[in-house]
């Protein structure tokens, strides 16, 4: 049989998100909006000190409060858990990893951290009462400063002994030494410290839980505001020590989670244990305030980067050491977050094997870290493409023909990388050269000899970065070798109802993607039928008991994957039903537009949907052909899927007040084929803004006595429409050879590459006047100061005119 | 985000609203467009345990041409302000500087006189006012008074409002075609001032005042003085802090502050001047 793509086919059309109406309506129903009679309301109370000893908790004055039905200290509640809780990702085998339990009881080792909780009959009185626990608390100093961390002079976790939680290493070499000597031999060296500030991924939707138990035989369901359903089922069984066939969780809606919501929380467990004990529903629902510092955190990286190369600029050697911040503890994925940006640290050049990376990692008395989009590669995009600015700098090379001279060539793909990664696909040249013609490059630098002569007010800056995302989590092999908890497959299961009607089951879990409607184009595309006639099933682990749920730019390139093979499957099903009713051989047919024909004999022909009724009434089979027509697969990606492109950026810097506008936003993102252009662009504008808030916005800020100073949105930054530029998007298309779609993913390449290209352009705006860098987010009072430290360094004798 | 247990009252009149603080006393405050108390209140910083609501009393709520000044009601809200044509002919400063408050949510809620009696030295209107040397009617036990702007802000967040006044009227004058303008500096549209000035010039006579320069807005009488006395606007400007006392916060070093209060003065007058 045959199978010819229907045209015009559905797959590349730019339709409408069926999952709007809903949404913009309010409609849609979150977690937090589900009435259940006979909740009790879950609140929690938070240490008010980064770091100290929990002398005494006295909860009787609440447990008086009218409404309250009961209040629980850390110690009453630490026979519930059959295990602390899980870190999925112990990335050595000596990696420390301090018991976490949803209560303290000892210590409180950050703001946020829970040391009692109280249940009440609503959220107001629940609340009230946690003013009337009285806790006797012995503070300890604060560890912030990761620099201070690593030299434990307070130790957070006394039965580590240590704040390091692990070293990690990756040493690639032709032979050994290979980076020594290429440093030594290196024509141009630069050697560069920048820091990823810690950011708070502040989803709209903060999180939300509520825990059904039955009321006989010990099943209990979890509706909870997460991105991760399936893994959550198996995670509370384990630490709750309940069998995993009695948990099933279902997400609502979602709105939002960008890796804050890929984890397992105290909240989940305490609702879960609780409602268990009292054998009543009980939910919480988190604040705006307490999602600052209950729900983990993103970014915080001190990064070392050396460059060696040979005279033209081409890269000779890599070298780079990270201090990581860890937070208070481990959660589900926090120690690997650094490591996934440990392959990336070449950007999209081509390097010898001559690659040396370490990542150290240590606590600190703040909110625990973990996912947070694009988790490390953002991280390794940043140091990478702002080194190659500060290379461009040293060898005396415009930026972008320093890119362009290191480029992996198109003709070598695919690439195996120095690291032993093969990237699938790429045409960094193209992609290059059509940011640089839709934003005017070589005009843009014509202008810039014009108006950044010295007294000018406003100095013009052009940035550049270009990007590989190695996205689509994850060949299970790969995993592994990593010391992942888990694998990488994703499952799909597609379902022809008896009239023609088509379920999409699927094992990932949007909060935000589209995948309603781009899963819908994916099987409407193989099957031949109207998108409008399939449904797809998500986020309940009763519908769709497998799957590994939504992160990591996974969802296309390994569950859209998944469907578009079950759609196969299905066809071939359907082709020997076809072939049985239409007395043809198999091979004889082919399948368009949602019939089978007999080839060279067009009257003999059967739609879709007369086989999905022939297989429900299973009357005329044939024979030894199971009954009814559906197809389940799980798919494991023989690779990651590797985007890529360039971002460019033109910003003004106003340099009286350090005002930063950006002029100008070129992203040009090349994620293979293209399921729905319009989400594609969705992602890329709401990636480049959240890289844009990096740049220049958002930064959560800590005292040196451990309190979150930006504990709101007043003061963490989140830039609003008015705030970020028109941002015009262009895409290169270079399928993906490793799947049948040709499709990468795209969920994170926007923050990956906007960051990097919005402060090269700031600094490259104000290098005439000397600045080299900014740290991130680049705030006026920031570059006021870099423009006069660098002012008075050119003043004092012998500095640089 | 949940305030702690309060009482809610809804004061229909001036009158009534003046009696029911009177019975409450300390603990009560007014509510009318709600949008920095209640803030406040959802993060338990303010726990007042009685609410009045102002917020029905329309008859406050109105743009006036009174003569030689235009008469705003305490409860007019800012988009009101923003479209007055009555502001727009007679006193644009006002106006567009209402157009700078926080994001349209707010402007359609929050109310002038809200703004004035919390007396934010960040928020745009009170400095504002102060600039153009406005007047405030308050509503007592015993009758109305009237307090120059000059006057009314003593200290952070407090006023000459006596506990049982109200804030009923505001009055700023014609600006009789003087030129103006409203510089505000801040990191995001919706945000509060890191420092913004409020200015008019019209012939000998100039009036400029700071936002977010310390713990009350601030006049600027020593830039006013230069002018008069002949500077030059960049000279003048060089004064713009003299009587400024600005703190540090996350968004600016006090060195910042008083850098960025004289450029943007320089820039309103240069403004104003054009």
């Amino acid at each position: 049989m045959t199978t010819t793509e229907a045209a015009p086919g559905v797959i590349g059309q730019r339709l409408l998100r069926r999952e709007d109406p809903a949404l913009l309506t309010g409609e849609a129903k979150f977690t937090n909006d589900m009435h259940v009679p006979g909740a009790l309301h879950l609140a929690v109370l938070r240490s008010p000190y980064a770091h100290a000893r929990i002398v005494s908790v006295d909860v009787s004055a609440a447990l008086d409060l009218p409404g309250v039905r009961a209040a629980y200290t850390g110690a009453d509640l630490a026979d519930l858990w059959a295990a602390p809780m899980p870190c999925a990702w112990p990335v050595t085998d000596d990696m420390k990893n301090p018991a976490h339990l949803p209560l303290a009881t000892t210590k409180a080792c950050y703001v946020g951290d829970g040391v009692a909780c109280v249940l009440a009959d609503s959220d107001a009185v629940a609340r009230d009462a946690l003013e009337l626990i009285d806790v006797e608390y012995e503070p300890l100093a604060a560890v912030t400063d990761l620099e201070d961390a690593l030299a434990d002079t307070t130790v957070i976790h006394d039965e580590l002994g240590t704040n390091s939680s692990y070293t990690w290493n990756l040493l690639v070499e032709e032979h050994d030494g290979a980076v020594d000597e290429a440093f030594a031999a290196a024509t141009h060296t630069v050697s560069e410290r920048y820091v990823q500030q810690r950011l708070i991924p502040m989803a709209m939707e903060p999180r939300a839980v509520l825990a059904m138990p039955q009321p006989f035989g010990g099943d209990i369901t979890l509706y909870s505001s997460t991105q991760v359903p399936h893994i959550l089922k198996v995670m509370t069984a384990i630490t709750l020590g309940i069998p995993e066939h009695q948990v099933r969780v279902v997400c609502p809606s979602v709105g939002g989670g960008f890796g804050s919501k890929l984890n397992v929380y105290a909240e989940e467990l305490l609702c879960m244990a609780l409602s268990r004990k009292r054998g009543v529903p009980v939910r919480w629902n988190e604040e705006r305030g307490e999602n600052t510092m209950a729900t983990t955190h993103g970014r915080g990286q001190i990064q070392h980067i050396e460059l060696a190369a040979d005279e033209q600029g081409k890269l000779t050697a890599i070298r780079v050491r990270l201090l990581a911040d860890m937070g208070a503890y481990l959660q589900l994925v926090t120690p690997g977050v650094p490591l996934l940006g440990a392959f990336l640290y070449a950007g999209v050049y081509e390097l010898p094997k001559a690659y040396d990376f370490s990542c150290t990692s240590v606590f600190t008395t703040m909110t625990p870290t973990d996912a947070y989009r694009g988790a490390g590669r953002p991280e390794a995009t940043y140091a990478i493409e702002r080194a190659m600015d500060a290379l461009a700098a040293e060898v005396g090379v415009d930026p972008l023909e320093l890119r362009r001279r290191n480029f992996i060539p198109t003709a070598s793909y695919p690439y195996e990388a120095f690291s032993g990664l093969t990237y699938d696909s790429g045409d960094h040249d193209a992609a290059a050269t059509m940011a640089a013609e839709m934003i005017g490059y070589d005009e843009l630098r014509a202008r810039q000899a014009t108006q950044n002569v010295d007294g000018a007010a406003k100095r013009l800056g052009v940035g550049v970065s270009t990007y590989f995302e190695m996205c689509g989590l994850a060949p299970s092999r790969v995993l592994a070798s990593l010391n992942y908890g888990a694998g990488g497959w994703e499952a799909a299961t597609v379902r022809v109802l008896p009239t023609a009607k088509v379920q999409v089951v699927t094992g990932t879990s949007p909060h935000g993607q589209g995948h309603e409607t781009s899963w819908a184009m994916i099987a409407a595309e193989k099957l031949g039928i109207s998108p409008d006639d399939i449904d797809v099933l998500h986020s309940d682990t009763a519908i769709s008991p497998l799957g590994l749920d939504t992160y990591g730019s996974r969802s296309l390139p390994v569950g859209g994957v998944a469907i578009a093979m079950a759609c196969d499957k299905v066809i071939d099903k359907a082709a020997q039903i076809a072939a049985h009713q239409l007395e043809a051989n198999v091979d004889d047919l082919e399948y368009v537009g949602g019939a089978f024909t007999v080839k060279g004999s067009p009257d003999r022909s059967l739609p879709l949907a007369a086989i999905a009724f022939e297989a429900f009434t299973a009357h005329n089979l044939p024979d030894d052909l199971e009954p009814n027509l559906e197809a389940q697969v799980t798919y494991d990606p023989p690779n990651f899927s590797w985007p890529f492109g360039t971002h460019m950026c033109v910003v003004e810097v106003d340099v009286e007040t350090g005002e930063i506008e950006v002029l100008k936003y070129v992203a040009i993102d090349d994620c293979g084929k293209q399921i729905n252009p319009l989400i594609v662009d969705g992602q890329v504008h709401g990636g480049v803004v959240q890289g844009l808030a990096q740049a220049l916005y958002e930064e959560a800020v800590y005292d040196t006595d451990g309190n979150l100073t930006t504990a709101s949105l007043a003061e963490y930054l989140v830039p609003a429409a008015s705030d970020v530029p028109s941002i015009t998007t262009g895409h290169t298309v270079t399928p993906s050879p490793t799947n049948q779609l040709g499709v990468k993913g795209v969920g994170e390449a926007g923050t990956i590459a906007a960051a990097p290209a919005v402060i090269n352009a700031v600094v490259d705006a104000l290098s005439g006047l000397g600045v080299r860098d900014i740290s991130m987010p680049a705030s006026p009072l920031k570059v006021w100061n870099a423009i006069n430290s660098a002012r008075t360094a050119t003043d004092q004798p012998g500095g640089t005119p | 985000m949940i305030p702690a247990a309060f009482d809610y009252v809804r004061a229909e009149n001036a009158e009534q609203a003046i009696s029911l603080i009177g019975e409450h006393g300390d603990e009560a405050k007014f509510l009318a467009g709600g949008h920095s108390l209640l803030p406040l209140m959802k993060l338990r910083l303010a726990q007042p345990t009685v609410l009045i609501d102002i917020g029905r009393l329309t008859d406050l709520s109105y743009v006036r041409d009174a003569g030689d000044h235009i008469a705003i009601g305490a409860l007019t809200r800012h988009m009101d302000v923003e479209n007055s044509p009555v502001l727009h002919e007679h006193a644009p400063l006002l106006a567009h500087a209402a157009s700078h408050v926080g994001d349209p949510q707010v402007r359609h809620r929050g109310t002038i006189g809200g703004s004035i009696a919390h007396a934010d030295p960040a928020s745009d209107l009170p400095a504002t006012t102060l600039a153009m040397g406005a007047t405030y009617v308050a509503q007592g036990p015993n009758g109305t008074r009237e307090i120059a702007a000059a006057d009314f802000y003593e200290g952070f967040l407090t006023t000459a409002l006596a506990a049982d006044e109200i804030l009923t009227e505001i009055r700023v004058p014609k600006m009789n075609g003087a030129g103006w303008s409203f510089q505000k500096f801040n990191r995001r549209a919706q945000d509060w001032a890191i420092v913004g000035v409020a200015a008019w010039r019209s012939n000998g006579d100039s009036g400029v005042a700071l936002v977010n320069m310390g713990s009350v807005p601030i006049l600027a009488s020593s830039v006013s003085s230069a002018l008069s006395g002949g500077a030059s606007v960049a000279d003048a400007a060089e004064q713009a802090a003299a009587e400024a006392d600005p703190q540090p916060d996350l968004n600016a070093s006090a060195e910042y502050r008083v850098h960025l209060a004289k450029v943007l003065t320089r820039r309103a007058l240069d403004a104003a001047s054009g």
